[in-house]
């Protein structure tokens, strides 16, 4: 379903242009769960801001449900077959808009019908009551706000969904709902998920193969019985194995 | 731990004057902390943060604190007056917040607030402070100090960051640390070096250290003892190493809400919050 | 008030402090209320917000509250001190002053509201565009906005004002031409902050036009400091307006406004105090009536509370 061929993703302009992915690639087949782990400055957001769109100025192939996009113009096909779902969810819906206006909204711009019904039954879907669409983000809880996230990002029925340390704001116990909704959702509506994080923990839960990247590279492909059982290859992905058990790390650090 | 506690907080309060009644954040905590690293746990709305405040007076304006007692080396926290709270905080209880970009000045070098630091507690002049921060540099493990002594905040890493953040809170040789979120800023191999600096800082004298977290799975190997708080009050204290034999359902809910690398599963459980729990325990 | 109104009463309350909304109309009524209520809880706004209402009140029902008509001439009766058959006293032609001072409100109302309506969407549109294209554009507009705002705004309106001719038409789109550029900059300001945010971002994704973004997402976010700006800038309008009558480019013979009529009665300041005195208290207290007001509503309309 997304095919990643050589990408480098490049920020800024003239001297102060750098570059935050150095060709990196991977596919994700259908109903699969990728992961893309790494600490901040590795390069995994970059990833995803580039297949979703967000970013523009990237080289390299990617194909999502086999249609090739491009760096500069997104049809309305390649807007149908990926959605996002952010980290921060007080930022990720409007704070002006009550909650049903949100997730209502691709379904106006894209000229959808039975649009009432429709958001009724996301909010169902994502196990939030009816009348919560009439609420504003700050009257919901950050859950409940990531909920409306993900109803707003299934409206369209894209098959590929786009995880944006979509639990690393929620508290432990709000994160487990959110987990299992999402493998919930993905098994009643046969979704493929590229989910970044640093959490090894939410890795090791969700995904089925995972892409260790570093200063813009994969460092390592591995899958998930690979990781849980320590059969890693590359130190990196050892030390953020052994961070996340909470062994031992070197000290010395310099500038 | 046969000796005194080095703090001792009993039965504490913590108010918020409502419009139609009072919110009670924090209702009867009761713990003491040691020489050894006591972590408070909690979600947000837990008030584990508001108690770490609360204990250098730290609240919000119109936030109001009671206890029957908030001991710190034999002397009633509560009784005494901001001054003599000022002489305390930042010398005898030493703060350190989540992140180092709020809690630094960016308009100094890391340098000189450290410096700045040790000339009001230290009394040392210019030339003197400047070596004692080169030499608490290293005491980090920051090894070019001398260059880094020169930086601006924006210029350093968020571990470098929390790093220059207890190098400054090391200076007066505090008896008490409390540590609010310290490593949620932080990259995951970075929390680990961090850590264990604040092991090593308490190696020479007594030292209690507050670690306060939502973070279960860092205090299971760092700390030694732990207090979970749930909706404003305490529902359980156990040894760190203890945890996952936890007996309250609420902890055992938590940790068994948590995606773990070593213990894969299906699904993970949720945690069913029982009124029960709310329920004051009679003091 | 018998059950049946008591019982409307307490539906309404209830209406508007039930948890569970049911409609989008009841959504944005409870907003509104609790804005309102917000609101009302500074007395200084509360200040601004009545003598603001006490103006619009009076400028409506100005025929019914004038003791005379405000555009006869007597010049026997010319120069009287107040009294009881002429509040204020009468001005150099023998025109009741009271009566210039009550229609006057009427054109002062006029100038506020003609401004208001013009500025507001001319500076958010160019300051949002600004911020949300960026590149090109936003250093075009954005230097145009410049050459705005580096003279002095009195100057500037005078210099339009003398350019399109006398008359109050002319004087509001003087005035307004010196009041958009701060309302673009505020509106670039916000923008920018926003652009990048994921709820803008998502719009993008699911291919939200430029307009429905401006719209949509853009003016619900500009929209309270635009108010709250324009509220407050509603004094140096007046001013400016009153400034404009007063050098006699604005509201032209025989229309009451205040400037003017200031300004007439400048040469008879000594002998006859009134004509000047108390046009202008009454340009002081409406110009800090609206930055009472503006002040309040920034309290209420600050972005976190959503």
């Amino acid at each position: 379903m997304i095919e990643v061929e050589n990408l480098f993703v490049h920020y800024g302009r003239g001297a102060s242009r750098f570059e935050a992915v150095s060709g990196v690639s991977f596919k994700v087949e259908r109903g699969e769960t990728y992961g893309l782990v790494g600490e901040s400055g590795s390069g995994k957001s970059s990833v995803m801001n580039a297949i979703a769109g967000r970013h523009e100025d990237w080289e390299g192939t990617i194909h999502l449900a086999s249609s090739k996009v491009l760096p500069r113009k997104r049809s309305r096909a390649d807007r149908l077959n990926v959605q996002i779902v952010f980290q921060d969810p007080y930022g990720s819906v409007h704070p002006k808009h009550p909650v049903g206006q949100s997730i209502e909204e691709p379904l106006v711009i894209n000229r959808a019908p039975n649009r009432q019904a429709r958001v009724a039954d996301l909010l169902k879907n994502v196990g939030l009551p009816g009348h919560f669409r009439y609420r504003f983000p700050h009257q919901i809880s950050g859950g409940q706000r990531q909920r409306v996230s993900i109803a707003r990002a299934l409206a369209l029925g894209s098959p590929i969904m786009l995880l944006d340390e979509p639990t690393s704001a929620l508290d432990v116990s709000v994160q487990a709902e959110i987990l299992n909704l999402l493998q919930d959702l993905k098994q009643k509506n046969q979704l493929t998920y590229l989910i970044v994080t640093h959490d090894m923990g939410v890795v090791a839960h969700m995904c089925d193969r995972i892409g260790v990247m570093k200063d813009g590279v994969i460092v390592e492909e591995l899958t998930k019985a690979q990781l849980i059982s320590g059969q890693v290859k590359h130190p990196y992905t050892r030390e953020l194995r052994a961070a996340s058990l909470g062994e031992e790390a070197s000290l010395e650090i310099s500038v | 731990m046969a000796a005194k506690p080095i703090l001792s907080i009993q039965n504490l309060e913590i108010t918020f004057p409502m419009a139609h009644r009072d919110f009670r954040a924090v209702k009867g905590v009761s713990f003491d902390v040691g020489n050894e690293k006591v972590g408070l746990i909690g979600e947000s709305g837990s008030g584990k943060s508001l108690t770490g405040r609360s204990i250098l007076r730290l609240l919000p304006g119109n936030a109001q604190a009671r206890a029957d007692a908030i001991r710190f080396e034999d002397r009633d926290l509560l009784g005494l007056s901001e001054a003599q709270m000022r002489e305390i905080r930042g010398s005898r209880i030493a703060m350190i917040l989540q992140d180092p970009k709020f809690s630094l000045n960016p308009v100094m070098t890391v340098g000189d607030q450290i410096a700045e630091t040790c000339q009001i507690h230290l009394r040392l002049d210019k030339k003197q402070a400047y070596s004692k921060v080169v030499d608490l540099l290293e005491r980090v493990h920051i090894r070019n100090p001398e260059r880094v002594y020169g930086l601006f905040p924006h210029e350093v890493s968020g571990g470098m960051g929390q790093r220059i953040m207890i190098a400054m809170m090391i200076v007066a040789r505090p008896s008490l640390i409390i540590a609010d979120e310290p490593t949620s800023a932080l990259d995951v191999s970075v929390r680990q070096q961090v850590l264990r600096i604040l092991d090593e800082l308490r190696e020479d004298r007594p030292t209690g250290l507050l670690f306060i977290t939502h973070d279960l799975n860092l205090v299971r190997s760092f700390c030694d003892r732990v207090v979970i708080m749930y909706a404003g009050q305490v529902m359980e204290t156990l040894e760190a190493r203890d945890l996952d034999n936890a007996k309250h359902p609420y902890t055992r809910g938590l940790l068994e809400a948590l995606p773990r690398l070593d213990r894969p599963r299906e699904r993970l459980s949720v945690l069913k919050r029982d009124p029960e729990w709310l329920k004051e325990t009679a003091k | 008030m018998n059950t049946q109104q008591q019982s409307l009463g307490a539906r309404v309350t209830l209406w508007l402090h039930d948890e569970n909304v049911t409609s989008r109309r009841q959504a944005i009524a409870q907003r509104w209320f609790s804005g309102l209520v917000a609101l009302l809880g500074s007395p200084i706004a509360v200040i601004g917000l009545v003598i603001v209402l006490l103006l619009i009140v009076v400028a409506i029902f100005a025929p019914l509250l004038a003791t005379h008509d405000p555009y006869v001439q007597d010049l026997t009766r010319a120069l009287l001190p107040p009294s009881s058959e002429h509040w204020i006293g009468t001005d150099e032609l023998g025109r009741d002053a009271w009566s210039r001072l009550v229609y006057g409100t009427r054109t002062t109302l006029y100038i506020t509201a003609l401004v208001t309506v013009t500025v507001a969407p001319i500076g958010f549109i160019i300051g949002a565009v600004s911020g949300y294209v960026g590149g090109a554009v936003d250093t075009a507009l954005m230097r145009l906005t410049d050459i705005f705002l580096a003279f002095p705004s009195l100057v500037l309106a005078l210099a339009f004002a003398a350019a399109l001719g006398p008359g109050i038409g002319n004087a509001v789109l003087a005035i307004a031409l010196t009041v958009w550029p701060p309302i673009a900059r505020l509106a670039r300001a916000e923008t920018l902050t926003v652009r990048s945010s994921d709820y803008v971002a998502s719009a993008k994704l699911q291919g939200a036009s430029l307009f429905r973004i401006l719209w949509w997402h853009l003016v619900p976010i500009c929209l309270p400091s635009i108010v709250v700006r324009l509220t407050l800038n509603m004094a140096s309008v007046i001013l400016t307006a009153a400034g404009l009558g007063f050098l006699g480019l604005g509201a032209q013979p025989p229309t009451a406004e205040w400037g003017a009529m200031a300004a007439a009665g400048r040469q008879y300041l000594i002998d006859a105090w009134w004509l000047t005195t108390f046009p202008g208290l009454a340009i002081l207290i409406v110009s800090l009536a609206f930055n009472l007001l503006g002040d309040g509503l920034r309290d209420v309309l600050d972005p976190r509370n959503g």
